[in-house]
């Protein structure tokens, strides 16, 4: 999920500056959303401990940052709604409708409107997060779940896990306009920052496809092995890859690992060895880190970018699921 | 505009929603939207403005059952048909982007002959998908019948072990769980809980006979110790006299009093005629499992595991009741056909039959990992819930229990074990 930047003047920022803490120098937050017990912990990553937790709503899922970093938005698949908090007090802002169950999201670069994966729905709603109203409901295949929009604004890329398809749409007709077959049970689909390629990982099927966004064809197939892990457990989820494009990081679920690809030649490089069933994972902003979400240990793992090697386990709650970072 | 129109229409009743998503989706794959009933008379697998149309029977044989003895467990009718129609629609949803269209028809019949000539007729009209839902007699007799014909047979319902051994055939893949994978299944759970002095309790009924036989041969194989088998005699029928429960209180501890000590009592009641009997009237206080108490299954209706919310909501509100195992085996088999007509982008019978024995076929079907039919019998193999009616349990295979090929296959009947030759 990439956060955005923009748009940052609003009543709304100004009100959470002022509760503001401040914190130490190259210290970020990460904000980790616990399935099973409804609540985010937030973590320092300079300290890595957890410093406070939120209780949110039922089943928190999807989670990432917007308007300059200063809100939280959860997506409370239990609940049926998007929620939104500040993310320097904690408070409780405002929710959002979202259609039902809504399980990952992604924001326009402009930062509005918001694109929700509705998984019982066979629907992406798209709302406007200032206003909160629903601004179109675009079909797509069976239990929608990952999203993605291109750098450029032009797409969102949602994958559908019983269709198994990533479907392009228009971001200014809201209409699909290419359906593209992935292997079994499509989960997170991410653009490289050039907007070039699209990153698409197969959950069942156990491997990554990589998309020309150009001709909306794929070019590649990334597929794992391990010594001693059985294919059934390799079962790739999130996939983060860094600014300059050369690297990219894989959690590959039960298999209790994430993968080190190198993003140029698509090579698998390396495995990490994290938590159980490892599913999400992100940066810290200036990419020295990167954070795993390993929902059967309840923790997550810091990994070290430059060495390859994971140092050190965090306890959060109970079935970790996402985790987003802030800037400061 | 655009706006305000797509504002009024998020408030628009679920249903109607539905329906024009349904409508938009097909005006947007470029195709007509097919309202009303698919007309079966038309040419099956045929390319009609350039959508291939590709119908699947579902075959189900009534047969004679007795009553189950809870009031909570009589068949519904639309058991099975319903797994297909969901199938369908998970199908159609998916097929409406490659100009696909899915649609079912069933055939059901008392009489065997009767049933096996009309589907006969159908697959002489180019239909190449029977999901059925049979006895093992008539399901052979059935493949025999369509042998040299382009058309598959999904048995859903059929659990007999000998159907994929000694009588296995080449156009019949199985869904079901056969009876040796469901018995390794509680057995692994057993022996991983060091619960090895078993005694079995066995029902009249030849389907009691199989599933206890298939007990003793995992309870073998997975070193547990059968003690002693008793047959538990009852009068066919009887559920339905008002009272009964201060006899049966009587009557259980007395029949279990005579067993030597033992872990866990074991009953094999496939006709579900006594089994619920069982658990809290033993003699001793010991859990009892097989099938009922600690049962193993292949779909649980609380199961939430590997995103199966959204699948349960699905048929919940397609259907208005929960998912059963027959309703999950036939939505299995109408997906791996689905799956196999987007991966092969084909509507022909031949060419799907060939992709799903592939290796490159699989199938996600909510147990957490992919779905394969193994190449020596057609098995669709699977992940066993052992489970309470309320809950499940665990999900075999269990931790420790290895294969070199994939720990599924330690659920079954092994390639190195089985007895069917038709795949060779």
């Amino acid at each position: 999920m990439r956060a955005v930047y923009r748009n940052a003047l609003s009543c709304l920022v100004v009100s959470a500056a002022i509760g503001a803490a401040t914190l130490p120098a190259h210290a970020f937050r990460a904000f980790v959303s616990n399935e099973k017990d409804n609540t985010i912990s937030v973590i320092d990553t300079k300290k890595l401990k957890v410093i406070h937790t939120m209780k949110v709503g039922q089943r928190p899922r999807g989670i990432m940052l917007a308007k300059d970093d200063t809100w939280l938005l959860v997506c409370a698949s239990d609940d049926n709604r998007v929620e939104v908090y500040d993310a320097k007090t904690y408070e409780f802002i405002k929710t959002l409708p979202s259609g039902p169950d809504p399980e990952l999201f992604d924001l326009h670069p402009s930062g509005n409107p918001l694109y929700i994966a509705n998984e019982d729905d066979n629907i992406v709603t798209v709302v406007n997060i200032d206003t909160g109203r629903i601004e179109a409901e675009v079909p797509v295949g069976v239990e929608p779940e990952g999203m993605g929009v291109s750098p450029d604004g032009r797409y969102v890329v949602n994958t559908s896990e019983t269709t198994n398809m990533a479907h392009f749409i228009d971001t200014e007709t809201n209409e699909t306009i290419a359906n593209i077959l992935v292997d079994n049970r499509p989960r997170v689909a991410q653009f490289t920052s050039d907007g070039k390629l699209l990153w698409v990982s197969a959950e069942i099927g156990g491997t990554v496809t990589i998309i020309d966004v150009e001709t909306k064809k794929p070019i590649h197939k990334i597929t794992f092995e391990i010594p001693g892990v059985n294919a059934d457990a390799i079962q790739p989820v999130g996939i983060r890859i860094n600014k300059a494009g050369t690297k990219a990081f894989v959690a590959l679920g039960p298999a209790n690992r994430i993968a080190v690809i190198n993003a140029k030649t698509f090579e698998v490089e390396k495995y990490i060895l994290v938590g159980q069933r490892v599913w999400n994972l992100a940066f810290t902003p200036d990419e020295k880190l990167i954070l795993t979400t390993n929902g059967t240990s309840n923790d997550v793992t810091a990994v070290d970018v430059r060495k390859e090697r994971a140092f050190k386990s965090i306890t959060v709650g109970r079935y970790p699921w996402g985790v987003v970072v802030a800037k400061d | 505009m655009r706006r305000a129109k797509q504002f009024v229409y998020s408030l628009m009743p679920r249903l109607m929603r539905q329906l024009s998503v349904a409508v938009c989706a097909a005006a947007l794959a470029g195709v007509t939207p097919i309202v009303g009933p698919f007309d079966a008379r038309a040419a099956p697998a045929a390319k009609s403005a350039d959508v291939t149309n590709i119908p699947i029977v579902y075959v189900k044989e009534d047969r004679e059952r007795l009553p189950p003895l809870s009031l909570l467990e009589f068949p519904p009718d639309d058991e099975g048909a319903a797994g297909v129609a969901l199938g369908i629609d998970d199908n159609n949803t998916t097929g409406r982007f490659l100009k696909q269209k899915f649609t079912t028809e069933t055939i059901s019949s008392s009489k065997p002959e009767e049933l096996i000539e009309k589907v006969v007729a159908k697959a002489k009209d180019g239909f190449g998908f029977f999901v059925v839902d049979v006895g093992a007699d008539t399901l052979l007799a059935l493949s025999d019948a369509l042998s040299d014909m382009p058309a598959v047979i999904f048995n859903a319902g059929a659990r007999d072990q000998r159907l994929r051994d000694q009588d296995c055939r080449l156009n019949v893949k199985h869904t079901a769980a056969s009876y040796a994978m469901l018995t390794d299944a509680l057995a692994q759970y057993l022996a991983w809980k060091q619960w090895r002095r078993i005694v079995l309790v066995t029902g009249p009924k030849p389907e009691d006979k199989l599933y206890a036989a298939s007990l003793k041969r995992s309870l073998k194989r997975f070193g547990l110790k059968l003690l002693a088998e008793e047959e538990f005699r009852y009068e066919a029928g009887s559920r339905r006299a008002d009272g009964g429960f201060e006899q049966v209180q009587k009557q259980i501890p007395t029949f279990t009093q005579k067993f030597p000590d033992y872990d866990v009592l074991l009953v094999a009641d496939e006709a579900r005629q006594f089994g619920d009997y069982f658990p809290f009237r033993t003699w001793k206080a010991r859990p009892v499992a097989g099938t009922h108490g600690l049962f193993p299954t292949t779909w649980h209706p609380a199961s939430e595991l590997w995103g199966a919310s959204q699948f349960q909501n699905r048929f919940n509100r397609k259907v208005g009741r929960d998912m059963r195992q027959l309703d999950y085996a036939a939505w299995m088999a109408v997906r791996s056909i689905g799956e196999a007509a987007t991966r092969t982008g084909s509507g022909d019978p031949k060419t799907l039959i060939d992709y799903m024995l592939s290796d490159k076929f699989e199938l996600a079907a909510f147990k957490g990992q992919k779905l394969t039919y193994r190449p020596w019998n057609a098995q669709l193999r699977q992940p066993i819930f052992v489970a309470t009616p309320m809950l499940h349990v665990t999900v075999s295979p269990q931790p420790g229990f290895l294969h070199h090929l994939t720990i599924l296959d330690t659920l079954g009947v092994d390639r190195p074990e089985t007895k069917c030759t038709a795949f060779d």
